[in-house]
């Protein structure tokens, strides 16, 4: 799960980092007040969106006065703001957040994610903050310095002064570099983050550390234990097809293809995807139903699949293993009745009852394409689909 | 032959009495598996479909013998049930279960490089099999068929569609591994190919990956340097967009990793024979041998 920087700010802020004084408003003529509040000089306002790249995209400005924060507010909210990672269709600018402007001599970069290979927490720091760290990996490998944290001893100080002195810092800003990183860490632990990501951290004028910006993004199989968070979910930044399968608990991804698909299981979800391509076709979705679907999750997945305006043809592969091919059955001649066939079905499916699965197909009198391979059907659907 | 499960397995069900257990510790039996017994926490002492009940793993290994666990429990006690399972001193440990935190994870894997002597399998996977003999998991048995060729994937459904490929072609598996499609499992694609290396009776391997992580890249430099069976690959997620999360929690190109593509020319350059089409795996064994 991903949440806005004003969001993750106030979560860093309540671990101990330190942030700029700021707030969040929808409203164009707050952001005055807010920049009042402020201290009435230079400001910034920034878009609040759930991608990066703003900057270049004109959704981070300075206002030099209130008046010129409201000015640059209205133009921001309701407006559409397409980054390198939004997207061609871009995204539409909810809220601003109004921060103090700050004069900076150095801009850092900090960052924990899982190191999967190490099984371990990785805190990368780099003296090339505000640029785009793939970037810096890829050009300038030898400015990212690395420490991997032991899961049972956490981040010990020497560690944290070995990224500090590693970017360059002095000793004193070092001493203040530890409390920031430790206070990340902290972070990093208490809200199960997937990824905690401060682009840039700054060094001020006056010799402090504050994160300019902040990323968060939450391991989803823990949100049930941080009932806090999950409310920072925000649906406008979702596509409303996503929302609505997430209401059933389908895995579900939109996309811009033509040909549907239900599959059981993630690997070959993705497969089938890979084979329709293949077949010289555009997949429209990734779905997965699941191991342990029923027929009711059946015929809201296809429920689903049909509320896509794209899909000229479907096609629901399925391996039966807990999920029996009866049941699958069931659920496709359910949805049917209900919904009608409004595009061409191939269906294919194997495993567990798959005889008494195709009989009831047979007998329900529905105009359905069967297959008997993977390769088949989607030879077939691309065929339907035109 | 067969690897990490057979005859000698004397498994125990972690969840026995839960709905998900209790169906597969059945379908375990029926296939010819030794299952000793369950563990859950509060009903140590009663019976469950004939089966004893534990309070604990190390008094179900104590009255029963087990050497081997599968788990069926909830995401929030999962991995405190694969701690308990390596305290206990078991020598394979299934986790089946789809779900868990990934700092509970990580916890519990650094939790198990204390005792090497158990080997993880999982989570977030079907478990294995070794047709004729027995399984662990949800793999469904009367797909697979007896012989020589090993499975090893990240993903539940598409080791059922290899299976179902050789066994339609006639030939037939020695064990099939899901080692699962989480960001922290444990045992890797590399572990599993080690073991089917060793086994005389493993004569060619298909390695299913998907995208995220750089695990398949790993497998591909230790292929060229150690392994000599011929192996077939398939990387799922070739039609994946970035920076989604496909289902399986490790599913995910991130930051331009991970990819299908970089997948599929680490496994090629290492001699593997990678196809594009999840319909071809079977058929590219049997070309093989």
């Amino acid at each position: 799960m991903k949440i806005h920087e004003y969001q993750a700010k106030a979560i860093l802020a309540r671990h101990g980092v330190p942030v700029p004084r700021g707030e969040v408003t929808s409203d164009a003529a707050e952001a005055g007040e807010i920049a009042k509040r402020l201290g009435g000089a230079v400001v910034v306002v920034k878009a609040q969106i759930h991608a990066g790249g703003r900057g270049k995209g004109g959704g981070v400005k300075l206002a030099k006065s209130p008046a010129q924060a409201v000015q640059l507010a209205r133009n921001m909210i309701g407006m559409t703001l397409i980054t390198h990672q939004t997207g061609p269709e871009g995204r539409v600018v909810g809220r601003v957040l109004v921060e103090e402007g700050l004069q900076m001599t150095r801009e850092l970069y900090l960052s924990i994610v899982l190191d999967r290979a190490a099984g371990k927490p990785v805190i990368m720091a780099s003296a090339a903050g505000g640029m785009d760290i793939e970037e810096v990996a890829e050009k300038t490998p030898e400015k990212i310095v690395r420490v991997y944290i032991e899961p049972g001893v956490g981040i010990v100080p020497f560690e944290a002064r070995q990224l500090g002195f590693g970017i360059g810092l002095d000793g004193a800003q070092v001493n203040k570099f530890v409390k920031v990183v430790s206070a990340l860490y902290d972070a990093y632990l208490a809200t199960d983050s997937s990824l905690l990501e401060i682009n840039p951290l700054v060094v001020t004028a006056a010799g402090d550390l504050l994160a300019l910006d902040a990323k968060m993004n939450f391991d989803d199989n823990s949100l049930y234990r941080h009932a806090d968070i999950k409310e920072l979910r925000d649906l406008g930044e979702e596509d409303p097809l996503e929302i609505e399968a997430s209401k059933f608990n389908l895995n579900y991804i939109h996309l811009d293809g033509n040909i549907g698909c239900m599959v059981n299981g993630a690997g070959l979800a993705m497969a089938t995807m890979d084979i329709i391509k293949l077949a010289g076709g555009e997949p429209a979705n990734f779905l997965d139903v699941g191991g342990g679907a029923n027929a009711e999750q059946i015929r809201n997945a296809f429920k689903i699949l049909m509320s896509d305006k794209n899909v000229k043809a479907v096609l629901i592969n399925i391996f039966g293993g807990i999920l029996r091919c009866d049941v699958l059955a069931q659920g496709v001649i359910a949805a049917v009745k209900e919904l009608g066939v409004p595009v061409p079905i191939v269906i294919r499916m194997e495993g567990t009852n798959v005889d008494e699965g195709k009989r009831l197909l047979r007998e329900s009198g529905m105009q359905l394409t069967t297959a008997d391979s993977m390769d088949e059907a989607a030879k077939k659907v691309v065929e339907l689909a035109g | 032959m067969s690897i990490l499960i057979d005859k000698k397995t004397r498994l125990i069900v972690q969840g026995l009495t839960g709905r998900e257990g209790t169906f597969h510790a059945k379908q375990a039996a029926a296939y010819g598996t030794t299952v000793v017994g369950g563990v859950t926490p509060g009903k140590g002492g009663t019976s469950h479909e004939g089966w004893p009940i534990f309070d604990t793993v190390q008094d179900a290994v104590k009255q029963t013998g087990a050497n081997a666990s599968v788990i069926f429990v909830p995401p929030p006690f999962a991995a405190d049930a694969v701690m308990e399972a390596a305290d206990g001193g078991l020598a394979l440990v299934v986790c089946i279960t789809e779900g868990i935190p990934t700092l509970d994870m990580m916890r519990a894997m650094t939790f198990l490089k204390e005792r090497p002597a158990t080997r993880l399998v999982g989570p977030n996977c079907p478990g294995l099999i070794s047709p004729g003999k027995a399984k662990a998991g949800i793999i469904p048995g009367n797909i697979c068929k007896e012989g020589r060729i090993g499975i090893v994937s990240k993903s539940g459904t598409l080791t059922y569609e290899a299976i179902h490929q050789l066994t339609r072609l006639g030939m037939g598996q020695s064990t099939c591994i899901g080692i699962g499609g989480d960001p922290l499992i444990g045992t890797s694609h590399i572990d599993a190919l080690q073991l089917f290396g060793e086994d005389p009776e493993t004569d060619a391997v298909i390695m299913i990956g998907e995208i995220g992580g750089n695990a398949e890249e790993d497998a591909a430099a230790w292929i060229k340097d150690n392994f000599t069976k011929p192996v077939v690959g398939f990387i799922a997620g070739q039609t994946a967009p970035p920076g989604r999360r496909m289902g399986h929690a490790g599913a995910i190109i991130a930051g331009g990793k991970g990819t299908a593509a970089e997948k599929m020319a680490a496994l090629t350059a290492a001699g593997v024979k990678v196809v594009q089409s999840p319909a071809d795996m079977g058929a590219a064994i049997k070309a093989l041998l």
